[in-house]
C-alpha cells in the first residue's frame, strides 16, 4: 500500500546550518501521527519544509504524497495536491475579509478539480455552520483574516478552513501552543471530527497534554533533526514522565 | 518679472497681429498641427462657441505661453513638444466590427477579468450592438427623469451655448486660468466634458456617471467638468471606467471644478485606467489632472474617491477649499504603480472656514520598477478656528526595486486647529504570502488579495457596482509584478 504522505531520508537546512538530519515517515490514510520533540529539535522546520515554503534548502532525500514526489511543487500547488497546514503562529491579514479569503482557498482548490466555483449563498451557509460547530462566532467571520483575534480564536480558525478545505493530509503545528484548557478542548475536538479512513494527519507538538485530546496512532521522537523513537500513543507518557533527555540518551 | 511682461506684450503683439486677418477653415476636420492662437480660434469656431467663450481661451492661452511646466513634482517626465501635435480633430467615425470575433483578443481577456457584461464589452470595443442597446435608450430614459428633477447633465459645449450665465459665472472660479501650466493649456484648448448643475433642494435620483452622457466620443485629452451644487442639493459623480482605456493622445490634461453651496454635498469618484506603457515603460499616458473644489456654503461637503492604476505618469491632487463654517473636505486614494509607471498624487486641504473638518486616507502601491509618491498640503488659516485635519498615509512595496515617498506638507496659522498626520510604509510580508499560498491559492491572487485588503479603506467610499471592478482591477494592475 502507498503511504499517503512519505517523508523519506529528508535533509535540509537555513543558511549553512542543518536543521533535518535524515526524517523517515509513512502516513498512511486513516493515520494519526504525532511529533514530539523539544525547542529547536526541528519541528517547525519539517512542517515548512513539508509545506514548500522559500528559505529551506533541500538537500537530501524526498517527500512524497500519493507516492508522487512533490519537491518541485511550489507550496500552492502541494496545498490544492491536499496538503494543509495549521500555523502554530496564523498571519495576520489586514482588510482582507474573512468569507473572501475562504472562497479564495476554497475556490482555488475546485478549479484544479475542474469543478465550478462555489455559489456564494450555498458557501455563507455551510461556513457558518461549520463556524457554530468550533464556536466561531458571526462576528468573528465578518472580520478581517486573523486581525484582533485572540490565541484561541486564530486556532479555531485555522481548525475551520481544515474542515472547509477537507485535505487528505492535514499538519498540525504546535496547535495547542497559546491555549487554555478550554480552548485546547474544542480545538481537539474539531480535529477529532476531521479524522477519517481518507484522511492522515501529523500534530507536531512539545507537550503531551494535547495527546490526550487528540489520541494518535503513532507517536514519533523527533531531537536534533532527526526521529530519535517511534512507538504507540504511550511513547508520550514516556516523554512526560522522564523528559526528552532521556530519549536522547537512548538514541 | 520683466521677462514676463515683456512676453505679454509680445502676446499682444501677436494677438492684435491675427485679430481681423484669420479666416477660420471649419470645414477641415483637424485644427492646424501645433498650438496657436489659431488653433484656438479655430477649435472655439467648430464648437460654435459665443465670442466671450473665445476671448476666455484667448486669456487663458496668453497665460500659458507666460508659465513653465512645474518641475517641483517627483516624476522624471520627457520634454513635451506641444507644436507637434494636434489640439482638435472631430470624433473619427470609426467603422464599427461586425462581432467580437473581429477584435483584439488580449483586449477581451481583460474584459472577461473584469467581468464586464457582454453588450458593455461591444460598446467598449466598437463593436455593433443590438438595437435596443444602441438606441442609448438607457440614457435617454435617464436624461428625462433627471430633468424632471431640474439637474441639468450635459456636454460642457452644450451648457456654454445653452447656460452660459451658469458657465460664465462658475467656469474658472474655483481653478482659475493661470492656476497652473496644465491648467491653462486646459482652458486654453478643452475640446469637451461635462456639467452639471443640481438646483437647490434637490437630491440628484441617480449616480451620474459619464458613461450616460450622450456625445462623450473623443474628450479624453482635454476634458474640462465643471459640477454645481446649489443649497441643499446632493451628488454623485463616477468618472471614468475600469475597462482599458485605449488612447493615441499621449498628453491628457483635464481640470474638474465643484462648487457645493451650503449644506450640499457632491461625491466626486474617479477610477483611471489609461494605457500605463508597456513592461519596458515604453508608451503610455501622461495625466495631467487639476482637480479643485471648494465648500463655498456653511456645511457644505466634497469627497473625493480615486482609484488610480492607469497612466505611465500621473500628476494630479484632487483639493477643497473649505470655505464655508463647518465644511467638510475628503480625499480618499488608492494609487497603484507597477513596471516603470510614476506617480504623484495627493491633495490640498485649504480651511478657511471656522470649524471645518478634512480627512485624508491615501493608499499608495508599489510594484516593479516604479516610484510612487503622496504629495500633501494641510493649510489652517488664521480664520480657521477649531479647524480639524485628519491624515494617514500608507504605502506598501511589492518587490525591492520599486519606490515609495510621502511629502506632506503642513501649514497651520491658527492655534486652534488641529492636524494629525500618520504614515506607514511595509511590504508585503513573506509570512502573508506563504499563509495564502499554503491555502492553495496562486501567487498573484494571493498579492491581488493582500493589496485589495490594504486599500479596503478606500474601496468601501467607492460605489458598489464601481467597487467591485476596482477589486478586479486591482489584481489585473498587479500582474507580472512577482515571481
Amino acid at each position: 500500500m502507498t503511504a499517503l504522505l512519505e517523508v523519506r531520508n529528508l535533509y535540509a537546512s537555513v543558511g549553512d546550518k542543518p536543521i533535518l538530519k535524515g526524517i523517515n515517515l509513512s502516513l498512511n490514510a486513516g493515520e494519526v501521527h504525532a511529533i514530539m520533540g523539544p525547542n529547536g529539535s526541528g519541528k517547525s522546520t519539517m512542517s515548512y519544509v513539508l509545506a514548500g515554503r522559500d528559505g529551506y534548502e533541500i538537500t537530501g532525500g524526498d517527500v512524497l504524497i500519493n507516492g508522487d514526489s512533490v519537491l518541485e511543487l511550489s507550496p500552492d500547488e502541494r496545498a490544492r495536491a491536499g496538503m494543509f497546514l495549521a500555523f502554530q503562529y496564523p498571519v495576520e491579514l489586514p482588510g482582507v475579509g474573512g468569507m473572501s479569503f475562504l472562497r479564495a482557498a476554497v475556490n482555488a482548490r475546485r478549479l484544479e478539480a475542474g469543478e465550478n466555483e462555489v455559489d456564494q449563498l450555498a458557501f455563507v451557509k455551510m461556513v457558518r455552520a461549520k463556524a457554530g460547530e468550533l464556536g466561531i462566532s458571526d462576528d468573528m467571520l465578518k472580520r478581517a483574516v486573523n486581525v484582533g483575534f485572540s490565541g484561541g480564536e486564530k486556532k479555531r480558525y485555522e481548525i475551520l478552513q481544515m474542515a472547509l478545505l477537507e485535505p487528505s493530509i492535514g499538519i498540525l503545528d504546535e496547535t495547542d501552543s497559546g491555549l487554555d484548557v478550554d480552548a485546547l478542548k474544542i480545538v481537539s475536538d474539531g480535529v477529532n471530527m476531521l479524522r477519517a479512513p481518507e484522511r492522515t494527519m501529523l500534530v507536531i507538538t512539545h507537550y503531551q497534554r494535547l495527546l490526550n485530546h487528540i489520541v494518535p496512532d503513532h507517536v514519533h521522537i523527533l531531537a536534533d533533526g532527526k526521529i530519535r523513537k517511534s512507538g504507540g500513543k504511550e511513547l508520550a507518557l514516556e516523554v512526560e514522565e522522564s523528559g526528552y533527555a532521556g530519549i536522547d540518551d537512548a538514541a | 518679472m520683466a521677462a514676463t511682461t515683456q512676453t505679454i506684450e509680445q502676446v499682444q503683439e501677436v494677438t492684435g497681429k491675427y485679430k481681423y486677418g484669420f479666416v477660420t477653415d471649419i470645414e477641415s476636420d483637424k485644427a492646424p498641427k501645433g498650438l496657436s492662437e489659431e488653433t484656438i480660434r479655430f477649435i472655439s469656431a467648430k464648437k460654435e462657441e459665443p465670442e466671450w467663450m473665445l476671448e476666455w481661451r484667448l486669456k487663458a492661452y496668453a497665460r500659458w505661453l507666460t508659465m513653465t511646466s512645474p518641475d517641483w513634482a517627483k516624476l522624471d517626465i520627457p520634454p513635451i513638444d506641444y507644436q507637434d501635435s494636434y489640439y482638435y480633430a472631430a470624433p473619427k467615425s470609426t467603422e464599427k466590427l461586425a462581432s467580437l470575433d473581429e477584435v483584439d483578443p488580449e483586449l477581451l481577456a481583460t474584459y472577461e477579468k473584469l467581468g464586464i457584461p457582454l453588450n458593455e464589452q461591444k460598446r467598449l470595443a466598437n463593436v455593433a450592438v443590438d438595437a435596443v442597446f444602441d438606441s442609448v435608450s438607457v440614457a435617454t430614459t435617464f436624461r428625462e427623469e433627471l430633468s424632471k428633477a431640474g439637474v441639468i447633465f450635459c456636454p460642457i459645449s452644450e451648457a456654454i451655448r445653452d447656460h452660459p450665465e451658469l458657465v460664465k459665472k462658475y467656469m474658472g472660479s474655483v481653478i482659475p486660468v493661470g492656476d497652473n501650466y496644465f491648467a491653462a493649456l486646459n482652458s486654453a484648448v478643452f475640446t469637451d466634458g461635462s456639467f452639471v448643475y443640481i438646483p437647490k433642494g434637490v437630491r440628484c435620483p441617480m449616480e451620474l456617471s459619464t458613461y450616460f452622457r450622450i456625445n462623450e466620443q473623443n474628450t479624453g485629452q482635454f476634458e474640462r467638468t465643471l459640477i454645481i451644487a446649489e443649497d441643499e442639493s446632493y451628488v454623485s459623480y463616477l468618472e471614468g471606467c475600469t475597462a482599458p482605456q485605449r488612447d493615441e493622445n499621449q498628453l491628457h490634461a483635464a481640470v474638474v471644478e465643484l462648487v457645493a453651496m451650503r449644506d450640499a454635498e457632491i461625491k466626486y469618484s474617479t477610477v483611471q485606467n489609461w494605457y500605463p506603457g508597456d513592461e519596458n515603460g515604453k508608451g503610455g499616458i501622461y495625466n495631467f489632472v487639476t482637480k479643485r473644489g471648494v465648500c463655498r456654503g456653511a456645511r457644505s461637503k466634497i469627497s473625493w474617491t480615486q482609484v488610480e492604476t492607469g497612466s505611465a505618469i500621473t500628476w494630479k491632487y484632487p483639493s477643497c477649499v473649505l470655505q464655508g463654517e463647518d465644511s467638510v473636505g475628503e480625499f480618499y486614494s488608492v494609487a497603484l504603480t507597477n513596471n516603470y509607471q510614476q506617480a504623484d498624487t495627493g491633495t490640498k486641504m485649504i480651511h478657511i472656514g471656522s470649524g471645518s473638518r478634512s480627512t485624508i486616507i491615501s493608499k499608495g502601491i508599489s510594484a516593479g520598477k516604479s516610484q510612487n509618491c503622496y504629495r500633501g498640503l494641510v493649510h489652517m488659516q488664521p480664520t480657521a478656528e477649531n479647524a480639524r485635519n485628519f491624515t494617514q498615509c500608507d504605502s506598501l512595496l511589492v518587490g525591492d526595486r520599486c519606490g515609495a515617498h510621502t511629502v506632506p506638507y503642513i501649514v497651520s496659522r491658527n492655534p486652534s486647529a488641529k492636524v494629525e498626520h500618520e504614515a506607514t510604509t511595509s511590504r508585503i510580508s513573506e509570512d502573508q504570502l506563504f499563509y495564502c499560498l499554503q491555502r492553495g491559492i496562486e501567487e498573484e491572487g494571493a498579492v491581488s488579495l493582500i493589496v485589495n485588503g490594504f486599500c479596503k479603506e478606500v474601496m468601501k467610499e467607492l460605489p458598489m457596482e464601481f467597487a467591485v471592478e476596482a477589486q478586479k482591477l486591482i489584481g489585473i494592475s498587479l500582474e507580472g509584478s512577482v515571481g
